[in-house]
């Protein structure tokens, strides 16, 4: 048996030991392992036990995964509370595909996505909607509260978590958080620990108009990298929590810093909980400094690579929402389409356009008249992983656009600004 | 010759190639490409934004990295590759061994009894010292010889 470490309290020690089954021993065998490697001193137990899986597709290259899904589930083993998890890779309705992209999707790519979803049900799935990377949301409803500790892996959730919403998560890796949610244990280490939280890079934001979101999150995130920074000067282009264009800020400025570099936690000054209760006392002592004016936002932007073969091709489809659109996004990006086409002289979009966001936020988007007004521009709604849809050899070769950071660092994707992206679907401002 | 000692995650004794990359090491991007193919018997490094590492085989050597970055599935990727024969026989960190990495290499030795020697805290020196194709000697104690 291993020999831990950090001190285990006589329940968890049972567990190790077997007690509890050889499948739950190698689970907490994995936890306290990764713990001890991090100095942490104890499992601490969650306080908010509903998880994440960062895993929703039945990608057939992860082929450990699946025996080790069945092992837990032949062990009886299931999340107490349950989970939600990442979106679905495909959604044929909505995302078309050609006859090609949908062989190498369903037999090929993501051959094993039934069976799949078929484990995480048996796992603690809490609903067939439960796939969204924006979990937090009201509208999808597993949203932490500020000091809770909990076993979350997708990093823009991860970073919202720890930022906006005052919680504690480490940036942990796929598989580890469902043994953490099933265990009800975390190892106490990193953003567990009020050490970790605290800010070692001081970034300061002297630009003259808001920065795009997913700019100054990535300019960031390619600085401190996994590394926490607490920033000043943004405060005076936002409302104070909890606006929704606040929140819609936070998502895509934290989901950049994570992909762009690995940042678990970030501090806003006058904004995010921890800075507005602490204040500058959350910076270390001689932090590193990084400013941040508007030239640097312009080199950031223009430093990214672009992977199309042509770069004056037409892109094929256009991706919004990655992570996933809230609520008042997707009214907005409603009310610009339709204000742009309306300039242009256009009836419908030039580009395939798919605005991406939780089932539950389409949902009640539906509900609304603006869901007609959107469909009536030929755009696309769909709950679907850009980030899957585009991780391929197929689909992954076209030419496609996007406003977010995660999608173009991981992709080929071409990322454009807000306005960029609004002048190339609508045809404004072009002859 | 030079020689460096780190932590010992798991040990082992291994000599043979290093191959070595100065950025972080994007675990993902890396092996997909590899990780996709059902016949692969070879890691060649996919992430074509690793200029030191991209199209270079890595499997069964000693990967030299001052840490992983990319998405947080990339503690299963490593287990993925781990369990099919695919890995680096060592993974050698100049820096503290980052979460990600350090779950993907416990899923191996737990789940899948793969052993993979992992190492870190080798220091910038180590980085700087250690070439890709260069032979370099391990010992189970955590010391690593630059032939």
């Amino acid at each position: 048996m291993y020999q831990p470490l950090m001190d285990l309290t006589a329940e968890q020690k049972d567990i190790l030991s077997g007690k509890e089954g050889e499948t739950k021993a190698k689970m907490m065998e994995v936890l306290v392992r990764y713990g001890d490697v991090f100095g942490a001193k104890r499992l601490v137990p969650l306080t908010y036990k509903k998880g994440h899986l960062v895993t929703s597709f039945g990608i057939s290259m992860l082929k450990p995964v699946f025996p080790l899904m069945d092992e837990l589930i032949a062990a009886g083993l299931k999340a107490p509370e349950g989970f939600t998890a990442d979106p679905r890779p495909m959604d044929f309705q909505n995302v078309k595909a050609n006859l090609l992209e949908k062989l190498v999707f369903t037999k090929f790519m993501y051959s094993k996505q039934k069976s799949y979803e078929e484990q995480l049900t048996k796992l603690g799935l809490s609903s067939k909607d439960g796939f969204s990377c924006t979990c937090y949301l009201p509208e999808v409803g597993n949203t932490p509260k500020a000091g809770d500790t909990l076993s979350w892996a997708e990093s823009s959730a991860v970073v919202f978590a720890n930022s906006v919403l005052g919680a504690k998560c480490n940036r942990n890796s796929g598989i580890l958080e469902l043994f953490g949610t099933i265990l009800g244990y975390a190892p106490e280490f990193g953003f567990l620990t009020e050490k970790g939280r605290k800010a070692t890079w001081k970034v300061v934001l002297k630009t003259t108009k808001k920065p795009e979101a997913q700019i100054l999150g990535s300019a960031i995130g390619m600085k401190v990298m996994d590394e926490v920074p607490y920033v000043i000067g943004l405060d005076a282009y936002l409302k104070p929590l909890p606006d929704e264009d606040t929140i819609a800020y936070l998502k895509d400025f934290g989901a950049a810093t994570a992909s762009n570099g690995a940042v678990g936690l970030y501090h806003i000054d006058g904004i995010t909980p921890e800075a507005k209760e602490k204040g500058p006392s959350l910076l270390v002592d001689e932090p590193k400094e990084y400013v941040i004016d508007d030239a640097e936002i312009e080199r950031v932007y223009r430093s990214y690579p672009i992977m199309w073969k042509s770069r004056d091709a037409k892109a094929h489809k256009c991706f919004i929402g990655c992570p996933h659109l809230t609520f008042k996004q997707l009214n907005d990006w409603t009310d610009k389409i339709v204000a742009g086409l309306k300039e242009s002289g256009r009836k419908k979009l030039r580009i395939y356009t798919v605005l991406t966001t939780a089932p539950a936020v389409a949902a009640k988007f539906k509900l609304t008249p603006k869901y007609q007004e959107l469909m009536a521009t030929g755009a696309h709604l769909s709950s679907i992983c850009p980030l899957m849809y585009a991780d391929n050899p197929v689909a992954g070769a076209r030419p496609l656009m996007t406003n977010s950071n995660k999608l173009r660092t991981y992709t080929f994707s071409r990322y454009y600004k807000d306005a960029e992206v609004l002048s190339i679907i609508t045809g404004k401002g072009s002859k | 010759m030079k020689q460096f000692k780190g932590r010992v995650i798991f040990g082992g004794t291994f000599k043979g190639d290093a191959v070595v990359t100065h950025g972080g090491f994007n675990t993902l991007a890396s092996f997909q490409k590899s990780a996709l193919s059902s016949s692969c018997k070879d890691v060649i490094v996919s992430d074509q934004n690793n200029p030191d590492l991209f199209k270079v085989h890595i499997t069964g050597k000693a990967l030299c990295l001052p840490m992983t970055i990319g998405s947080t599935t990339g503690g299963m990727v490593i287990q993925t590759i781990a369990s099919r024969g695919l890995s680096p026989a060592a993974w050698l960190f100049s820096e503290d061994i980052d979460p990600l990495a350090a779950s993907g290499i416990i899923l191996a030795h737990v789940w899948n009894n793969v052993p993979i020697i992992a190492i870190d805290r080798l220091g910038k020196e180590f980085l700087r010292t250690v070439k890709t194709g260069g032979e370099i000697e391990i010992k189970e104690d955590g010391t690593i010889v630059v032939l």
